[in-house]
């Protein structure tokens, strides 16, 4: 998966045309436990970068998920809604949480790639 | 000090293992200038017959609702309560336990707390209900909160048949949000049209069933107004009894219902505490307030429960959280609970139908004496017009040893039109006697 | 291992005493019930044809059988009568029976709120009295008596403050609060229309000042503090931190969840706070309920007095009198709305007294002097096998973290779970967040040297078995409570949250 970028807030992104998809990082599923429930934003929202898109639930803990980009909800992943296990089980694959219509690729300036994330994470201690 | 149980020696002793000087030097983080030299100005220690006496002497100024005929409702109705439900929750494993968040030594509360929600759910004719809240103004006013989270929408309409208090404490929960608040006047005459104020920024309505006056109306038509136009429809109940003979807000289309439990399980209690009911839809549990207790099984696979869903609470969410609440109402839950379960189905129907009964055999009799009531419909409770004042009445016969009602200018003091109106409310704890003794003061009135 | 290791060995399932009870929904038995109430005679009936029909679902037991189940439910639940309950801001004291006692007088618990005034006097008297003894116990001039919960009166307190800040036309943006504050601080600025702004401890488990002092401005309506604070410390700089929110025109919240550590030694109108709730269920004794009632009553400086809610009780020309209502409020007061139906937790109004009365002002004095002593000889008899998170003297209550299992594959949680075989109630864990893995203790003024004793022994004894590799044990713990560890996971995947009959069905057709 190394066409994958990250951000500082543990979410991956991966550009397809003017689509990315967003979801969590591996690092990210571990530290929030077994996930129940993720509320996932309406198709058709604007997001702005840095905004509140999403929330994934854990037993003990719920947390944001920011739009890495700004942009439109084209798409989000209604299996998540059956199944919340998938973000534990496949975090970069089948857990994926929604897709935006990118306005500005300038955005993703500044992501970083796999390895630097993976150094990030270490880092974090 | 009987609460206390460190001796002087064990005092010294701890102070010598702590290496501390004395109790005072452990206040030392406390600034010099704010720490008081000795007790403050208040009686010293009492005995527990001097405590008894003094607050005995207090309780007998009052008059209690049981020791006269008692015709008071205005959302709080005065039931029989079996003997066995207050021994049980002075058990000290209820009384004196706390939240239920170890739950592996806390599965008899988890479990009554199941047993509740599920009996509430029952009741209400809705999917699911919560572990319950303050009373049912609060609860009223939580579900205010709730809509506009689920519908994103700001505005709420107030039927003119919700108790002033349902819509002073949601008025003030919403204050200092965006949310404009539509309260009708008083619903007196039973016309309001309130489908004419539903508007597209409409989050709820909320309505109460049986109303204010007693009233009761098919609340469908307001439920498919509300699903029209994209707004929930709140139900407010101040009596819950009623629901062993009404049809269910469930099942005319409610969204939520903010009830008062109150009616069974627990005494009058002055005002408070009171329970309050929480209940709505399956797809809207996780927009739902206070907490809950959902079934699960343990490593050994059995069956037990724990408190779920909470990361929708403050503990939690935080400034995120559906409401800020913490505690919920939990022994008067139990009480509401053990209640329920000596009534089952048919003590539940048989103690609402003979609360109708009684209701009707006082309103006949007050048609015999000339005496006017305002309601087609009723279930226990009926608003009277008097041919003065109901007040300065209601205090003349109080002083004659009859609670006759509560006069709707108590709730309404700004509206000339309650000034004549007296609130009837009539239980199965209303003899034949006292119902003669009331028609017999109103009489006079009238 | 997996679960078969803990079979019960018994036909019934039973363990002598503990019996495993089903749901009341289980135990039906159609036209059954535990009540005997009259024939209704036949009336024509004026519900407007909206009579329920159909089954409403409610199970049929009689009353031997009722009394049998929430007997044996209330016998599967930990409580203060039955052992130590050390939970950390909680305080868990002994509830004393005479408060049970004296709430059940007719004259107290069989009154109808809205009864004439005249016929309520003793009641309207009592609630005044106790108000009274709150007002000289803080030293504060008004008191609201209506919330009905501290998350209640932390609205109210918060409610009043933006309507006093409002009528001078300044409403203000953001609130206050330490990062170590309870979530129901956010979730109540929330609630009152504010964004919140987290300020950071310094190293000694205090708010830092200069952190405080530079993050108020023009735009901060309150700061929310809890004193002393949710790491168990007194706020040393409480003077400093009250000037410098008056200094920006803000007001001062203070969180009375702790007051057991100081009251009738220090008063929090000393300390320059405008409004602080009390928590009558931890203070003063009234009991927890497994989770309620509770009852909030917010003391409130001058600058705030006047915007109170409704209703309050006032001495008239003939006795007591409830002011119910805007009109009825005598100028300067402009109350800024209501918190619930009726006038307040008079229940626990009645049990918090009998406890005060029970104490008077030396008791009170001494409880407090005892809860601080109790839970110093705690962090004394236990820094060396617990890693304690700040320095001592504490207050009422000590902060432990996690640092002590480190390495062990011990976490908080498994130390929790085992202490619960050793028969007690775990401390609060996780709270608060500002250490790692927290443990916070309360042991209160009711518990004997003898119980701390008991309950320091047993803890030194787990920590040695965590150190010395045991790791297994404590993951497998608890194995003696009536419950082992629970599947929180699959309650909040798959929410099963009433009875539903349709189950029966199904699992007949399994």
């Amino acid at each position: 998966m190394s066409d994958l970028k990250y951000s500082e807030e543990h979410e991956w992104i991966l550009l397809e045309g003017d689509v990315v998809t967003v979801g969590i990082s591996d690092f990210a599923q571990q530290q929030l436990g077994d996930v129940v429930f993720v509320e996932l934003p309406t198709v058709g929202r604007r997001v702005e970068q840095f905004g509140d898109a999403a929330v994934v639930e854990s037993v003990k803990a719920a947390s944001e998920v920011f739009a890495p980009v700004s942009g439109q909800i084209v798409e989000v992943n209604e299996a998540l809604e059956r199944d919340p296990e998938l973000v534990n089980r496949s975090p970069t694959g089948d857990g994926w949480f929604m897709k935006i219509r990118l306005g500005d690729p300038e955005e993703l300036e500044g992501l970083m790639d796999e390895a630097e994330y993976a150094d990030f994470v270490a880092s974090q201690g | 000090m009987r609460y206390l149980p460190l001796t002087e020696a064990d005092r010294s002793d701890m102070l010598a293992v702590i290496g501390a000087p004395s109790v005072d030097s452990l206040f030392r983080d406390v600034p010099e200038s704010v720490r008081l030299a000795g007790p403050v100005d208040l009686p010293a220690h009492q005995g527990e017959l001097e405590v008894e006496c003094a607050l005995t002497a207090m309780a007998a100024e009052n008059v209690p609702a049981g020791s006269v005929p008692f015709f008071l409702g205005a959302g709080a109705y005065r039931h029989h309560v079996p003997a066995s439900v207050d021994h049980l929750i002075q058990r000290g494993e209820f009384l004196t336990s706390y939240t239920p968040y170890q739950p592996e030594v806390s599965q008899g509360t988890l479990q009554y707390l199941f047993e509740f929600q599920s009996q509430v759910a029952l009741i209400t004719g809705m999917d699911v209900a919560n572990a319950s809240m303050y009373d049912g103004a609060t609860s009223c006013a939580e579900a205010a909160l709730m809509a506009r989270r689920v519908t994103k929408r700001p505005n709420v309409v107030l039927s003119g048949g919700l108790h002033p208090h349902y819509g002073e404490t949601t008025e003030t929960l919403l204050k200092f949000l965006d949310s404009k608040i539509d309260a009708m006047p008083a619903d007196i005459d039973g016309t309001e049209d309130i489908v004419s104020r539903i508007g597209a920024d409409t989050a709820c309505v909320i309505v109460q069933y049986p109303d204010l006056f007693g009233r009761v109306r098919d609340l469908q038509p307001v439920a498919d107004a509300c699903h029209d136009a994209g707004a929930l429809l709140v139900v407010a109940m101040t009596e819950i009894v009623a629901l062993g003979a009404l049809r269910s807000p469930g099942e005319m289309g409610a969204d939520i219902v903010a009830a008062e439990g109150r009616s069974l399980g627990n005494p009058l209690n002055f005002g408070g505490p009171y329970v309050g009911l929480f209940a709505c839809s399956d797809r809207h549990v996780r927009q739902m307030p206070g907490r809950l207790a959902g079934e699960t099984v343990d490593v050994d696979g059995k069956r037990g429960w724990v408190l779920t869903l909470s990361t929708r609470e403050q503990h939690i969410r935080r400034e995120k959280a559906t409401s800020n609440i913490c505690t919920n109402s939990g022994l008067c839950a139990l009480a509401f609970t053990i209640h329920m379960s000596l009534l089952g189905e048919d003590g539940f129907r048989r103690l609402a139908a003979l609360n109708h009964v009684k209701a009707v055999q006082l309103a006949d009799r007050f048609a015999a004496a000339g005496i006017e009531v305002l309601n087609q419909t009723f279930f226990n409770e009926m608003t009277v017009r008097l041919s003065g004042p109901a007040a300065p009445e209601v205090d003349r016969l109080a002083a004659e040893g009859v609670l006759a009602g509560v006069p709707v200018s108590r709730l309404l003091p700004n509206d000339d039109r309650a000034r004549d109106l007296l609130l009837v409310a009539v239980t199965e704890t209303a003899t034949e006697d006292d119902m003669d003794r009331l028609v017999a003061a109103l009489t006079e009135t009238v | 291992m997996d679960g078969k290791m803990t079979e019960t060995g018994t036909y019934t399932g039973n363990r002598g005493l503990r019996i495993e009870e089903p749901l009341i929904f289980e135990q039906d038995a159609p036209g059954r019930s535990g009540v005997d109430l009259p024939d209704p005679p036949p009336v024509q009936n004026r519900l407007g044809g909206l009579d329920r029909t159909g089954v409403i679902g409610l199970p049929g037991l009689s009353e031997p059988q009722v009394v049998r189940h929430y007997t044996r439910l209330s016998q599967k639940n930990y409580a203060i009568d039955s052992g130590f309950y050390p939970l950390g801001s909680c305080t868990m004291k002994h509830n004393p029976r005479l408060n049970e006692k004296l709430a059940r007088l007719p004259g107290f618990a069989d009154l109808h709120p809205l009864q004439p005034e005249a016929t309520v006097q003793g009641a309207l008297r009592l609630i005044d009295t106790l108000a009274h003894w709150i007002k000289t116990l803080t030293g504060m001039p008004a008191v609201a008596m209506s919330p009905a919960a501290g998350a209640h009166g932390e609205l109210c307190g918060l409610m009043t403050s933006r309507a006093a800040l409002e009528a001078r036309g300044d409403a203000r943006k953001r609130v206050l609060v330490p990062d170590s504050a309870h979530g129901t601080n956010p979730a109540t600025a929330a609630i009152c229309g504010y964004a919140v702004e987290a300020i950071p401890l310094n190293a000694h488990g205090r708010v830092d000042l200069a952190a405080l002092k530079s993050a108020l401005d023009g735009d901060v309506a309150a700061f929310m503090l809890t004193n002393p604070n949710t790491c168990g410390l007194f706020e040393d700089e409480i003077l400093e931190q009250a000037q410098a929110v008056h200094d920006a025109g803000a007001f001062f919240y203070c969180d009375g969840a702790n007051f057991n550590a100081i009251m009738g030694r220090v008063l929090p109108g000393d300390l320059g706070i405008d409004c602080m709730h009390l928590n009558l269920h931890k203070t003063f004794s009234t009991p927890h309920g497994g989770g309620g009632p509770g009852s909030g009553p917010v003391v409130l400086s001058d600058a705030l007095a006047s915007y109170a809610p409704l209703p309050w009780v006032v001495h008239g020309e003939n006795g007591f009198r409830l002011v119910e209502h805007k009109g009825d409020a005598a100028a300067p007061a402009v109350p800024y709305g209501r918190m619930k139906a009726f006038h307040g937790q008079m229940g626990m109004f009645v049990r918090a007294l009998a406890y005060m009365m029970s104490h008077g002002s030396d008791g009170l004095r001494q409880a407090s002097s005892d809860a601080v002593l109790n839970a110093n000889y705690l962090l004394a008899r236990l820094s060396d096998v617990l890693s304690a998170a700040y320095d001592g003297p504490c207050m009422h209550e000590v902060l432990f973290d996690d640092h002590f299992l480190k390495g062990t594959d011990v976490t908080t949680l498994d130390f929790a779970k085992a202490m619960i075989d050793e028969g007690f109630h775990p401390m609060t864990m996780y709270f608060p967040l500002v250490v790692h893995g927290a443990l916070l203790m309360e042991p209160t003024e009711t518990e004997s040297r003898e119980s701390l004793d008991q309950f320091v022994d047993a803890l030194r004894h787990l920590a040695a078995r965590a150190k010395s590799g045991d790791a297994e044990a404590f993951h497998a713990a608890p194995i003696h409570a009536p419950r082992r560890r629970l599947d929180e996971t699959a309650a909040a995947r798959h929410p099963v949250l009433r009875w539903r009959p349709e189950k029966i069905l199904n699992e007949a057709a399994e």
